[in-house]
């Protein structure tokens, strides 16, 4: 019999919000977290927008040495995963320090802190730079810093799948418990790349929006006027714990974590084939793993990304894996609100799918005026809906071709 | 302010520990709570601050207060 994996604590920190609570409410209020970029000087770049993270205060998490020598996708990690220790009233005793794990994903890492000290080698020399330079680069140091802070000893690992670096962490860390190697585990998604390098860079690829005039309809998933994804940042941590461990010391349980798909789509380093039969795959292999079937499926919280591309071929994917009930199942994309936080993405946008099952109401995809060509499912636009729903998918794919699933339902005692 | 007091205002501020803390004898390893990493930097910063540079073998002399002082003062840093 597989164990079985339950989420217990959730934390957050996304361009709409400090918090789980202020993004939650963010989402099902169709806030948009987008806005100028501030944290460079974009004027001369084709896209001057993003999905920034706001009066973050890192000293109501670490100390003045810590804000200075650690990237901000590590202070993001630490923050949220002190929020989701917290909300799961879970401190690391002892007696299962050895049993409690960290995944933490990261497309980039510290590409903020490379930026910098590179522009440093090249004007003051070698001698000038620090050496917390490479810690605070590498992408696994989130991880390693959240096992340091909080004691954890288990396995210890991070995911460095582009955009679905926070999905293939929390599947990574969901089958190190299924296989018996941990009873806990401390996993998600954390990235702080609005840089000038990312920001060029996708923008060379013309995957960035450039509706600079609009910031917050710039992300407008599965619309006609859809231009491109806009870059965020932030961080979703969720504390995943074996069902019988968390039972045993009276946690709240949020949902179930039942399933887990990871496909590659062997095609093209950027681009998803016509039809994304990868992304179908994935979602196939994720409601199989949960015993399920594609009609039991009530909610997907789409990958969404508001790329001409992404958008028809995930909403092609979803309706040939689930034929007649793709028309019934609740599409939405909190993309349109957050943008895009690449590594981040998979762990904030898990737990939006968590909450979506908890609270009983699906966030919105805000900005769809009129659905794009061949874009017909029910995409929730604009408006949150109140729904009791049993199923929840993430579905997140990353460069290089990674599909990357998730499936989420309501607990109940019996399987 | 002497020179004394600009050094202790620096590890004060890197090492993220207080004036009572800082006495000149105060070893950055055994006192202050120090790893070799922070060192390496707090010594940077001395460099960037006094205009001088450490060159490795004498970065190893250094281990409390009162050694970057001393060097410092060699240097004709007042």
């Amino acid at each position: 019999m597989k164990r079985r994996v339950v989420v217990t604590g959730l934390g957050a920190l996304t361009p709409l919000g400090n918090s789980v609570d202020e993004s939650w409410e963010g989402a099902i209020a169709g806030k948009s977290g987008i806005g100028p970029i501030t944290k460079f000087d974009s004027s001369s770049y084709k896209t001057r927008i993003a999905g920034e993270v706001k009066k973050f205060d890192p000293l109501q998490y670490v100390n003045k040495q810590e804000v200075r020598r650690y990237d901000d996708f590590i202070l993001y990690a630490l923050a949220a995963a002190e929020m989701a220790l917290a909300d799961a009233k879970l401190t690391i005793g002892s007696e299962f320090s050895e049993r409690t794990g960290v995944i933490i994903g990261s497309a980039i890492g510290g590409l903020a802190t490379l930026e910098e000290e590179f522009k440093n080698l090249l004007n003051a020399g070698p001698r000038k730079i620090s050496p917390f330079a490479v810690p605070a680069i590498l992408a696994n140091l989130a991880s390693g810093h959240v096992s340091i802070r909080f004691g954890a000893k288990g396995p210890i690992n991070c995911a460095v799948t582009a955009c679905a670096a926070g999905t293939s962490a929390i599947g990574d860390a969901y089958r190190t418990i299924t296989c018996g190697d941990a009873e806990v585990m401390i996993t998600g998604g954390t990235e702080a790349a609005v840089t000038q390098l990312a920001v060029a860079g996708f923008g060379s690829m013309r995957a960035l929006s450039v509706r600079n005039d609009e910031p917050q309809k710039a992300s407008r998933p599965f619309d006609k006027d859809r231009d491109g994804f806009v870059i965020g940042e932030g961080c979703g941590i969720v504390i995943l714990e074996e069902l019988s461990f968390a039972l045993n010391r009276g946690a709240r349980i949020y949902a179930e974590l039942a399933g887990y798909g990871c496909t590659s789509d062997a095609f093209h380093m950027a681009a998803p084939p016509p039809g994304h039969e990868g992304a179908a795959r994935s979602m196939r292999a994720a409601i199989k793993d949960a015993g399920l079937n594609p009609a039991d499926i009530d909610y997907i919280n789409a990958h969404g990304t508001s790329t001409p591309l992404n958008d028809l071929y995930e909403t092609q994917a979803i309706k040939s894996l689930f034929g007649e009930h793709a028309k019934k199942i609740m599409v939405s994309s909190t993309k349109s609100m957050t943008g895009h936080m690449l590594g981040g993405t998979g762990g904030a946008e898990a737990i939006f799918a968590v909450k979506a099952l908890h609270e009983g109401i699906i966030p919105p995809t805000i900005n769809l005026d009129n659905p794009g060509e061949e874009c017909d499912l029910d995409y929730v636009p604009k408006v949150a809906r109140r729904r009791e729903i049993s199923t929840a998918i993430s579905n997140t794919f990353g460069f290089g071709g990674v599909n990357a699933v998730l499936l989420f339902k309501k607990y109940s005692e019996t399987r | 302010m002497t020179l004394e007091e600009k050094v202790i205002n620096i590890v004060m501020e890197q090492l993220d520990v207080t004036k009572e803390e800082c006495v000149l004898e105060a070893s950055f390893i055994d006192d202050l709570g120090a790893d070799s990493l922070d060192i390496v930097e707090l010594l940077m910063e001395m460099e960037e601050e006094f205009g001088i540079e450490i060159a490795d073998e004498e970065l190893e002399k250094i281990t409390t207060i009162k050694d970057v002082v001393d060097f410092l003062k060699q240097k004709g840093v007042k």
